[in-house]
C-alpha cells in the first residue's frame, strides 16, 4: 500500500484493513499520534488526512490510501517548531501530555480552515478529544495562541 | 556499573561533618539515603548526574528537581543529566506519590547540591592556597577573585562526594540570588511531547520487539474452563499463546496483529463467572464488618443542643482512567529481566515481579519510563506482570504489552465508595460546638510489593492472593485522609470505620479519601454556615486560626469578587478550603456556577484559586497542577460513577463512564500562589481536588437552592433531583 505522510511517498506492506494508527507508529516509527481507546471516542489518535482531523484508530488504510497524511510530525521538529508547537511550548500547555498530539492536530485542522477561529469555536472543536490531566484551560490557550501565531502576530 | 558496584569500587571516604542544624534526622529522603553521591556526581569531565528515586508523572518533578540542582551547584540547568526511578541506578525512593516528590526528593537534592558546592569550593581552596570565603562557585567552575578558575571536574577525586549529607540552612543559594529557583522556568519534557518525540514507555521499540495481548477475564475471579487454540495459532503473524491457569495472552509480530489474534481468542475462550457484585453498594459497605478506630477526639462529648445538623454523604467507584491505556516492555535473558515500566514504585515493583516469577530480586531490573498520566495506583504494575510473564516464555525477545481500553476500564484498581456521616451543633453566637464525624471506606492502597497485588497474580495455575488489606495510618490517612477538620471546632471526635472486605478492586486514586473528606466537610460547613445566617467565608474564617489557612481563603475569596457577588437567576458561587493531609500545601477556592433545572446540566463558568505550597520552586508547575486538579475533580464530579450489573463491570469505555469534555470546561480559571521563600515544600499534586468538589457542592446548593450530597452532580441525578 502507498501512503502519503507528512510530504512523503511510503510504500507499507500491511492489510488494507489496519487502522492507520498501528501503521504510523509500528511502520512509520512515528511517536505523536497516540492509542488511547481504539473506538473514536477519546481524540488521542487524531491526525489529518487532507487537512480534516479523523481518527487514525479507526480509519482503515484503504481510506486514506491517496489522500494526504499529516501527523504531529509534520508540523515541525523540536529544533524548528511549527506555530502549533509554538504556541503549545509558550503557555506550557500539557502535564503528563499524552492526549496533546491529538489536541495539537484537531485545534490545527480548524485553524487551517479558519485561522481566525474564536476561543468558543476551539473549544467546540476540540469536543471529541479526551484530557484526563485535565490541561483544558491551557490547551485552549495555546490554540488560540497558535492561530495569532499562524496569522503572523508574534 | 550501578550505584552499589560504583560505590563498592572506590576507596570509601566518610566524612563527618559537624553534627546538622536538623539534629538526627536527616531531612526529606536523605534519612533513607544519606550518601551525597548517591543523588548527585560530577564526572573527571564536569558532566554532572543528578539522581531521583521519583519518576515524572507529567507533574513536572523532573524540571523542578533540575532547578533545584542547578541552583545549589551553580551550573546551567542544562549542563546537568537527571536519572529517575531505577532499580540498578537510583535511591529507592519507595512510589512517587501522596504529593511528596519535592518534599522527599525535592529537599534530598536541594542539601545535597548545597553541600556539594561547598565541599568543591573547599576543596578548590585548598588547592589554590586561598581562603574557601574569597572563593566563588559558577558555571561548573570555582574561581577566584583574581580570575583564577578550576572546573569542578578537576576537583572531583578520591570520591570527594562520597560522604554523609551534613544538611546546613546557611548553604543553601541565597535567594536574591536565585535564577531558577522560584521562576516559572518551562518544563524539560515538553518539547518532546509536542513534537512527536520519544517521551513514554509506549514509544519504546527495541530490535526484535513483538507485541502481545492478555485476554482478560470477564469478571473478577472467572476461572478459564477451555479455550480453542488452535484456530488462533494458525493465524498469520501469531507467534505464541502463552496460558498458565487463567492467565491468557497471545503474541504476535505486529501490534494489530496481536490485538486480533486477542478478539478471536476471547471467543473461543469459556469461562466459569463466580463473583457477585453488590446491587446497592452504599447499603453493602453499611453491612459488611469494620474496623473502627477513632482518630481525634476519643472522650469527646457527642454534639447535642437545640441547634443540631447531621448530614450523609456518599462517593461511588471512581476512575484513574489514563488517556493511553497501561502499557510495558519486559525481555527475559538468561535468566534476568529487564521491565521498562511506568509504574509510581520500581523498587516496590521489583519485589512484586521476584515474588511473581520465583527470581531473586538482584535478577529483576525496573526502569521507569513516563506513561499516561497516572492520577495514583493504576495498571501500570499490572502490565509490568503481565509483560513479565510473557517475555518469560519468548526469552530473549523484548515484549511490549498495552492494555485495550476495556481492560483498563473493568480491571484498574479504583477510587474507593464511601460513605460519611457527620452531626454538628452550633452554639448561642452560630459557632460550632461539637462536630461528630465518621467516614466509611476500603483501604485505599493495595499497591505492590507483594505479587498478590498484580491482577495476573490471581489468574494464575498456582495463584497469589492479594495481601490482607491494610489502612494507610495517620497523620496521612487513607480513606480517613482529612477526615480531621482544620477548623478549631471543639468537641471533635472522628472515627474511620475501615471495611477489610472489597467488593470491587481499589486502591489509591489521587488525593485518596481527602476527595471524599473535603467534600463531605466543605460542604458541611456550608450547611452550617447556612443554619448560623453566616457568609460561608467569614464562618470559615472565624472558626480557623492557622494563619496560611487564613490568607489562601482570604486571598481566593477577594480576588473572585465574593463580597460583591450579585446572584443572577440560576447561578450561584461557592467557596472551599482544604490543607491536604492537613500537613501539605493549602488551597481555597471560589466558583460560580450555572445550572438548567429541566436538563440537569450543571455548568461551571468561572474558578477562582490560591494555593500556598510553601516554597515555590515552580510557580507555572505549582498553577498547571492547580489547575489540572480542579478539572479532574470537576470531572469525578460532575460525572463519575462506575456501573456495573450483578457479575460484571459495565463501564468499559468512555461511552459508559463518561468524563469531562471541552463542553464543561469552565470559562475562565485563575490559579494565584503564595510563594513563601524558605519555607518548605508542600506537596500541590493532589490540593485542589477536595476543595473543587466542595466548592462545586456549595455553588450547586447556592444556584438552585437544593443540597445535593450523593456524588456525582450527573444530569441524570441533578435532572431528579432538583425537581422533586
Ligand atoms: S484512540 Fe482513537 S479516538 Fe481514542
Ligand atoms: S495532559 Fe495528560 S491527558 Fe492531557
Amino acid at each position: 500500500m502507498k501512503l502519503d505522510v507528512n510530504g512523503r511517498a511510503h510504500e507499507v506492506d500491511a492489510d488494507p484493513a489496519t487502522p492507520l494508527l498501528y501503521v504510523l507508529r509500528e511502520d512509520l516509527k512515528l511517536n505523536a499520534a497516540k492509542f488511547g481507546c481504539g473506538l473514536g471516542q477519546c481524540g488521542a489518535c487524531t491526525v489529518l488526512a487532507d487537512g480534516e482531523a479523523i481518527f487514525s484508530c479507526i480509519t482503515p488504510l484503504s481510506v486514506v490510501q491517496g489522500r494526504r497524511i499529516t501527523t504531529l510530525e509534520g508540523l515541525g521538529t523540536a529544533e524548528k517548531p511549527g506555530p502549533m508547537q509554538r504556541a503549545f511550548i509558550e503557555l506550557q500547555a500539557a502535564q503528563c501530555g499524552y492526549c496533546i498530539p491529538g489536541m495539537m492536530m484537531r485545534a490545527q485542522a480548524l485553524l487551517e480552515h479558519k485561522p481566525a477561529a474564536s476561543e468558543a469555536e476551539i473549544r467546540a472543536a476540540l469536543q471529541p478529544n479526551l484530557c484526563r490531566c485535565g490541561t483544558h484551560m491551557r490547551i485552549v490557550r495555546a490554540a488560540v495562541r497558535a492561530g495569532e501565531l499562524m496569522r503572523g502576530k508574534s | 556499573m550501578n550505584r552499589r558496584e560504583f560505590i563498592a569500587t572506590g576507596g570509601a571516604l566518610i566524612v563527618s561533618f559537624a553534627l546538622p542544624v536538623w539534629g538526627q534526622k536527616l531531612p526529606g529522603a536523605l534519612d533513607k539515603e544519606p550518601l551525597l553521591d548517591a543523588w548527585l556526581r560530577v564526572g573527571a569531565d564536569g558532566r554532572i548526574t543528578v539522581f531521583t528515586g521519583k519518576a515524572e508523572l507529567g507533574q513536572g518533578i523532573k524540571t523542578a528537581i533540575l532547578q533545584i540542582a542547578a541552583e545549589q551547584l551553580a551550573v546551567d540547568m542544562n549542563a546537568i543529566e537527571l536519572v529517575t526511578a531505577d532499580t540498578a541506578l537510583t535511591p529507592n525512593e519507595g512510589y512517587t506519590a501522596g504529593s511528596n516528590s519535592m518534599k522527599d526528593s525535592g529537599t534530598a537534592v536541594l542539601h545535597a547540591a548545597a553541600q556539594a558546592r561547598e565541599i568543591l569550593i573547599a576543596e578548590a581552596a585548598k588547592r589554590l592556597g586561598v581562603p574557601a570565603g574569597e572563593l566563588s562557585a559558577q558555571a561548573g567552575e570555582v574561581r577566584t577573585r583574581d580570575g583564577r578558575r578550576v572546573a569542578y571536574g578537576a576537583l572531583v577525586q578520591n570520591e570527594l562526594l562520597h560522604v554523609r549529607a551534613a544538611p546546613q540552612s546557611k548553604l543553601i543559594a541565597r535567594i536574591a540570588d536565585r535564577k531558577y529557583m522560584g521562576k516559572p522556568v518551562a518544563r524539560v519534557d515538553i518539547p518532546a511531547k509536542v513534537t512527536g518525540g520519544a517521551a513514554y514507555v509506549h514509544d519504546l521499540r527495541l530490535p526484535d520487539m513483538v507485541h502481545a495481548r492478555v485476554v482478560r477475564p470477564p469478571s473478577y475471579g472467572a476461572k478459564l474452563k477451555s479455550v480453542e487454540m488452535e484456530p488462533v495459532a494458525k493465524m498469520a503473524g501469531v507467534l505464541k499463546i502463552v496460558r498458565d491457569g487463567s492467565f491468557l495472552a497471545v503474541v504476535a509480530a505486529r501490534e494489530w496483529i496481536a490485538v486480533q489474534a486477542m478478539r478471536a481468542l476471547r471467543t473461543h475462550a469459556q469461562w466459569e463467572e463466580t463473583r457477585k457484585l453488590p446491587r446497592d453498594v452504599y447499603a453493602t459497605l453499611a453491612q459488611l464488618p469494620s474496623q473502627d478506630s477513632v482518630i481525634a477526639g476519643a472522650d469527646a462529648q457527642p454534639p447535642q443542643g437545640a441547634r443540631l445538623l447531621q448530614a450523609e454523604y456518599r462517593r461511588p467507584y471512581q476512575l484513574h482512567g489514563a488517556i493511553g491505556p497501561a502499557c510495558a516492555v519486559a525481555r527475559y535473558e538468561n535468566g534476568a529481566l529487564t521491565i521498562w515500566t511506568h509504574s509510581q514504585g520500581v523498587y516496590p515493583l521489583r519485589g512484586a515481579i521476584s515474588e511473581l516469577m520465583s527470581m531473586a530480586p538482584e535478577r529483576v531490573h525496573c526502569i521507569h519510563l513516563e506513561g499516561s498520566g497516572c492520577y495514583g495506583h493504576n495498571a501500570a504494575d499490572d502490565v509490568a506482570a503481565d509483560a513479565a510473564l510473557v517475555a518469560r516464555a519468548v526469552p530473549g525477545t523484548p515484549v511490549r504489552v498495552q492494555w485495550m481500553r476495556e481492560d483498563e476500564h473493568a480491571w484498574e484498581p479504583y477510587g474507593p465508595a464511601m460513605i460519611t456521616k457527620v452531626r454538628a451543633a452550633l452554639d448561642a453566637s452560630g459557632n460550632v460546638a461539637g462536630w461528630q464525624y465518621d467516614v466509611w471506606s476500603n483501604t485505599h492502597s493495595s499497591r505492590p510489593g507483594k505479587a498478590g497485588e498484580l491482577a495476573a497474580a490471581w489468574s494464575l495455575e498456582r495463584p497469589f492472593p492479594p495481601s490482607p488489606p491494610r489502612p494507610i495510618p495517620q497523620p496521612e490517612g487513607g480513606g480517613d485522609r482529612n477526615a480531621i477538620p482544620l477548623y478549631k471546632f471543639p468537641a471533635t471526635r472522628v472515627t474511620h470505620h475501615f471495611i477489610p472486605e472489597m467488593p470491587l478492586r481499589v486502591s489509591a486514586l489521587r488525593a485518596l479519601g481527602g476527595y471524599m473528606n473535603v467534600f463531605s466537610i466543605e460542604s458541611f460547613v456550608d450547611e452550617l454556615a447556612g443554619a448560623a445566617k453566616a457568609d460561608p467565608v467569614a464562618f470559615r474564617l472565624r472558626q480557623l486560626d492557622d494563619p496560611r489557612a487564613r490568607d489562601v481563603i482570604r486571598f481566593a475569596a477577594e480576588r473572585f469578587g465574593w463580597d460583591a457577588y450579585k446572584k443572577q437567576n440560576g447561578r450561584g458561587r461557592g467557596f472551599a478550603f482544604a490543607r491536604y493531609k492537613n500537613l501539605a500545601a493549602y488551597c481555597a477556592l471560589a466558583m460560580e456556577v450555572e445550572v438548567q433545572r429541566e436538563t440537569g446540566e450543571l455548568r461551571v463558568l468561572r474558578v477562582v484559586a490560591a494555593v500556598d505550597s510553601g516554597e515555590a520552586v515552580n510557580p507555572d508547575g505549582i498553577r498547571n497542577q492547580i489547575e489540572g486538579g480542579i478539572l479532574q475533580s470537576l470531572s469525578w464530579t460532575t460525572f463519575e460513577a462506575v456501573m456495573y450489573n450483578d457479575a460484571r463491570i459495565t463501564s468499559r469505555d468512555w461511552g459508559t463512564y463518561p468524563i469531562l469534555r471541552f463542553s464543561h470546561v469552565p470559562l475562565a480559571m485563575e490559579v494565584h500562589v503564595i510563594d513563601r521563600p524558605g519555607e518548605h515544600f508542600l506537596g500541590t499534586g493532589e490540593a485542589a481536588q477536595g476543595p473543587a468538589a466542595g466548592a462545586l457542592a456549595n455553588a450547586l446548593a447556592h444556584a438552585s437552592g437544593v443540597r445535593v450530597r450523593e456524588l456525582p452532580f450527573s444530569p441524570r441525578r441533578l435532572r431528579v433531583t432538583l425537581n422533586a
